[in-house]
């Protein structure tokens, strides 16, 4: 079992004994969840500008100048990659790890299981976590890559978005997928704080709350795009 | 009043348990839950039967030694009450109730509802010494100690380690009665020479008795009958992050 040496750490360095106990890998969970968190939010900064039409010109939509000059910086496009890669590969290891444990840690189940105060969000967490994983591969195949596209355009960022979320069926997904990351991200930015030590009467409800909100705000946010394709407010 | 009783049963550790329905049919409202059980093992040992074997030691709600699951709620329902202070008049007449141990690898159940918590005090030796003369008693008011943080140690210090945090949660977590007892000395100037080292090998020995992680759920604080919170937890948390990194190997010289 993995946690059997975790106590006989004597021998070995701080750095391993951090990396094999619950609680050092808590932190990389909440630590590598924030960078992905971070990216998020200008990920949406940048989807928001489907809503801007085309420039002043009226040459070219603002949304494809936005990529096409995102592109022409490959480093910055690259290192976020890594970056991000390496968030996910270490949060994915914890969340396994920490399972495989846990299950092990209560081999017999109860007979009846009867929560008194969990979130939704919080009971959600390995699921949702497993759901936007798999989201994560459908969005890079549909948008990223295209093989998942009926009418995929390189480069075509805005006729490409607008093709993809005609047909409800994708919608549908990404709406179940911002759904997951919706209780994801709220049980996940309000966790960050217990498990990096943080604490407080006073400021624990109001980050619970803020929570709450930004979760909220943030997968309304990406949804407001297959939304407004549905609704016919972005057409090509 | 009438009630259905499914108690888990199991001759020892090694055998396989299974829940036994027993028929309760004049338990008095006033009874506790552990009253009520003794009445259920009377009726047993009279039929010469095995009677259901369940730790209780005190019956005041002070030891620490009862507990078990009642219909999924370590405890039973009642908040900050343990299963001996749990009064029957809680149920209704006619209810079907799920009695089962505590479930956590590193609990094993010894017999029926019975199972061994050494763990905990291997968790609390891992804690190792605190720095104080030992010796006569030292004068009253010699060492200042905030009010607050002299309240806070005894809310911690309330913990009567009874497993209920490691029964309610859904990772089989030690961590609220971890933090708990690393917070209770963490919290007064008697524990601060060791605070560093006490958390970071207290945490180990958590993990190595094969506890779960936490999740942040905060079922456990539910389930506690000491109502500890799960603030301590992150109080937990923080002492290890910053103990994990400050030791330094024997014999480091400043220049190395």
């Amino acid at each position: 079992m993995q946690t059997a040496t975790a106590g006989q750490g004597a021998a070995r360095t701080p750095l391993a004994r951090f990396f094999a106990s619950t609680l050092g890998r808590k932190a990389v969970m909440a630590l590598t969840g924030v960078v992905m968190f971070g990216f998020l939010l200008g990920h949406l900064a940048g989807n928001l500008l489907m809503f801007a039409g085309k420039n002043a010109t009226g040459t070219a939509y603002r949304m494809d100048e936005y990529a096409a000059q995102l592109h022409s910086m490959p480093a910055l496009v690259w290192g976020t990659r890594v970056v991000l890669l390496l968030s996910v590969a270490a949060h994915v290891w914890v969340a396994v790890s920490l399972a495989s444990m846990s299950s092990a840690a209560r081999p017999v189940a109860y007979k009846v299981v009867k929560t008194q105060q969990a979130t939704l969000a919080s009971k959600f967490m390995k699921y949702g976590g497993f759901l936007i994983f798999a989201f994560i591969v459908y969005h890079l195949l549909h948008f990223t890559v295209g093989v998942a596209h009926h009418d995929f355009k390189p480069g075509q960022v805005y006729a490409n978005v607008v093709a993809g979320f005609s047909q409800p069926a994708v919608s549908g997904a990404y709406a179940v997928a911002m759904v997951s990351l919706c209780l994801h991200l709220y049980h996940g930015l309000y966790s960050f704080f217990l498990t990096m030590g943080f604490n407080h009467p006073t400021y624990t409800p109001r980050i619970r709350t803020g929570a709450q909100v930004v979760a909220v705000a943030l997968a309304a946010g990406f949804l407001s795009i297959p939304v407004a394709v549905l609704a016919g407010v972005i057409k090509a | 009043m009438r009630l259905t009783l499914h108690v888990w049963r199991q001759r020892n550790g090694r055998a396989e348990g299974q829940f036994v329905k027993y028929d309760m049919p004049n338990a008095s409202e006033d009874m506790s839950f552990l009253e009520m059980l003794d009445v259920l093992n009377e009726g047993l040992v009279a039929q010469g039967q095995d009677p259901v074997a369940f730790d209780h030691d005190c019956r005041e709600g002070i030891c620490g030694m009862c507990g078990f699951v009642i219909n999924g709620v370590p405890h039973g329902p009642e908040r900050g009450t343990t299963a001996c202070q749990l009064h029957m008049r809680k149920f209704k007449d006619g209810d079907e109730l799920w009695i089962e141990p505590w479930r956590a690898s590193a609990f094993p159940v010894l017999k029926d509802l019975s199972v061994n918590r050494s763990a905990f005090d291997r968790i609390i030796q891992a804690g190792g010494f605190i720095s104080v003369h030992t010796g006569s008693a030292p004068d009253g008011n010699a060492l200042p100690i905030a009010k607050e943080a002299s309240d806070r140690a005894m809310d911690a210090a309330q913990c009567i380690g009874c497993g209920a945090c490691v029964a309610a949660c859904p990772n089989a977590s030690a961590s609220l009665f971890t933090a708990a007892k690393i917070g209770h000395l963490g919290l007064l100037p008697q524990g601060q020479p060791e605070r560093d080292r006490r958390a970071v090998s207290m945490v180990e020995r958590m993990n190595a008795e094969g506890f779960g992680h936490c999740s942040n759920l905060g079922e456990c604080e539910a389930a506690c009958p000491k109502e500890i919170s799960i603030e301590f937890i992150a109080r937990m948390n923080r002492d290890y992050l910053g103990g994990a990194f400050s030791q330094r190997p024997a014999g480091a010289r400043i220049e190395d």
